[in-house]
């Protein structure tokens, strides 16, 4: 997978969050941003997940430019898997419902195919017992590994995760990791913003810290952690891994 | 004995209590009617002989009042997207039907809708006109309503609809409409039964429902009490089931969330 960044700026009212950000990262597999909160790892996140557009400058994953109209973004949406902090689920579907949506409704998927696929990737996460629950009734470990099915069950190209356990107790944090970990063996590459510094550095292959505008520096999960080249990054490093 | 008769939220009257407290209430509240009723030379005989006019009454405020939640729902839901429009036009117009309807009394809509615009443009039909202004009244309260339930949707479930790569269209569809339904389903069984005390001031224009009809009977009878008195139960007989529905709904809304 590679992610090319050409010139990217976003900016809302008079605050530059990204300024002209130029950076290509190239991974297999799994690619973790860290770094301090409002950084712009999440706006950075929806630009690259087609969900918001940059001021100026154009993204490439894989040489192709993601698009800026509304429709040809929303197409792209649908080759990307995107999972949230929380409140990925809607509230009135139960999990089953809401894991066939997007295969019924948005790739046109036979309800009966879409049922069948859906109940398939609920069972591969352990989640067969808990389908015809509302997302309510459901623990926050369950909710966002349903989410991850839901955002898998349409074979993306690409995951993207944005915090996808910031709102868990550590127990359950553990448990939806251990769901991104496994993801490494099948599947699509993934994008993941996480605080997750133990998390970033097993299972990550390479690790870029946003801050300050932009892509500070980046670098193999080892590497990463062991030699921070800039002083922002070790400062940050040195704060977040001191307990 | 005063115990027995408290409901507090500390300490629960007993089921036992209230059932005792309601039976003794309805038996004295009818002895006083009777009691009342017994000296004077009650008409009912010839009241009842003019059922078939309470009856005809009672159907079209039924009628009236359906039709006019149909159309209500269809204005307000209209008027709810207009309201949230990125275009400003569109917007600005729904914000001045709503405010300006929801700032009129119905009496002055149903006069000046009716004597005002459509005799001036040569619409007779009293029905037509009675369930459009009812329909445009009680719209700019639907809208309202429908507004606060799209605006009650989280920002949350709209970019997971656009993660998920739902279209406009298909959002409202699946993700906001079926949530905004849920949420409204109590006020606007409320609404309902709104429209159904509110059709009663159409009797002003001349059309034949039920208040109307009570009031055709007690001129041919002279008998006010015999007749206002099924005039009120007939309204009490709508309204009470939709009102203790509409508690029921919301309780459960309560409950779900
Ligand atoms: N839609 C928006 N409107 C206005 N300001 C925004 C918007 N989105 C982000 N920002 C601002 O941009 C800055 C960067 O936000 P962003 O969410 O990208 O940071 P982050 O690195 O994800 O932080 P966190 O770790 O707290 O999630 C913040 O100061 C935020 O207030
Ligand atoms: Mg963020």
């Amino acid at each position: 997978m590679k992610i090319e960044l050409a010139n990217v700026s976003r900016s809302f009212g008079c605050h530059r969050v990204l300024n002209n950000v130029t950076a290509t990262l190239e991974f297999p597999h799994t690619l973790a941003w860290i770094g301090p909160s409002g950084g712009g790892k999440s706006t950075l996140l929806r630009l690259l997940a087609s969900l918001d557009v940059p001021d100026s400058g154009e993204i490439r994953c894989n040489g192709q430019v993601l698009p800026r109209e509304a429709e040809a973004r929303r197409l792209q949406r649908t080759r990307v898997g995107i999972v949230f902090q929380a409140f990925n689920l809607f509230p009135h579907l139960s999990a089953l419902e809401n894991t066939i949506l997007p295969l019924q409704h948005v790739h046109g998927v036979p309800r009966a195919e879409s049922l069948e696929r859906a109940a398939a990737i609920l069972r591969r996460f352990q989640l067969e017992s808990h389908s015809h629950k509302k997302p309510a009734a459901l623990s926050g470990g369950q909710r966002q590994r349903v989410a991850i099915a839901r955002s898998l069950v349409t074979s993306p190209d690409l995951l993207l995760m944005d915090e996808p356990t910031s709102a868990l107790d550590p127990e359950m944090t553990a448990e939806v990791l251990d769901v991104v970990a496994e993801l490494r063996q099948s599947g699509a590459p993934i994008v993941l913003v996480t605080h997750e510094m133990g998390f970033a550095r097993r299972s990550a292959d390479l690790v870029a810290f946003v801050a300050g505008g932009g892509i500070g520096e980046s670098g193999p999960a080892e590497t990463f952690f062991e030699f921070p080249q800039t002083d922002i990054c070790r400062r940050f490093l040195g704060r977040v891994l001191k307990y | 004995m005063t115990a027995f008769l408290r409901d507090t939220p500390g300490t629960p009257a007993s089921k036992v209590a209230k059932v005792c407290v309601i039976a003794v209430l309805v038996l004295a509240y009818s002895g006083v009617c009777v009691l009342a009723l017994t000296g004077t030379t009650a008409n009912w005989a010839t009241v009842w002989s003019y059922r078939a006019t309470f009856w005809n009454g009672w159907l079209a405020t039924m009628g009236i009042s359906l039709a006019a939640l149909a159309g209500s729902l269809l204005i307000g839901g209209l008027a709810a997207l207009a309201r949230r429009s990125d275009f400003l036009p569109l917007r600005y117009s729904a914000i001045a039907y709503i405010e300006s309807v929801r700032g009129l009394p119905l009496v002055v809509l149903v006069l000046f809708g009716f004597y005002g615009v459509a005799n001036a443009i040569g619409w007779h039909d009293r029905v037509a006109v009675g369930i459009l202004v009812l329909s445009l009244f009680s719209g700019a309260y639907i809208a309202e309503m429908i507004r606060a339930g799209i605006d009650s949707v989280g920002r949350s479930q709209w970019d997971s609809a656009d993660a998920i790569g739902l279209s406009p269209w298909q959002t409202y569809c699946y993700v906001v409409l079926p949530q905004v339904a849920r949420q409204i389903l109590p006020p606007l069984a409320g609404q309902f039964s709104s429209l159904i005390k509110d059709s009663s001031l159409l009797y002003i224009i001349g059309i034949h429902e039920l208040t109307f009809a009570a009031s055709q009977v007690n001129s041919a009878t002279y008998s006010t009490f015999e007749s206002f008195v099924p005039l009120g139960v007939c309204y009490l007989f709508l309204t009470l089931p939709i009102s203790l529905w509409s508690k029921h709904l919301e309780s459960r809304l309560r409950y779900e969330t």
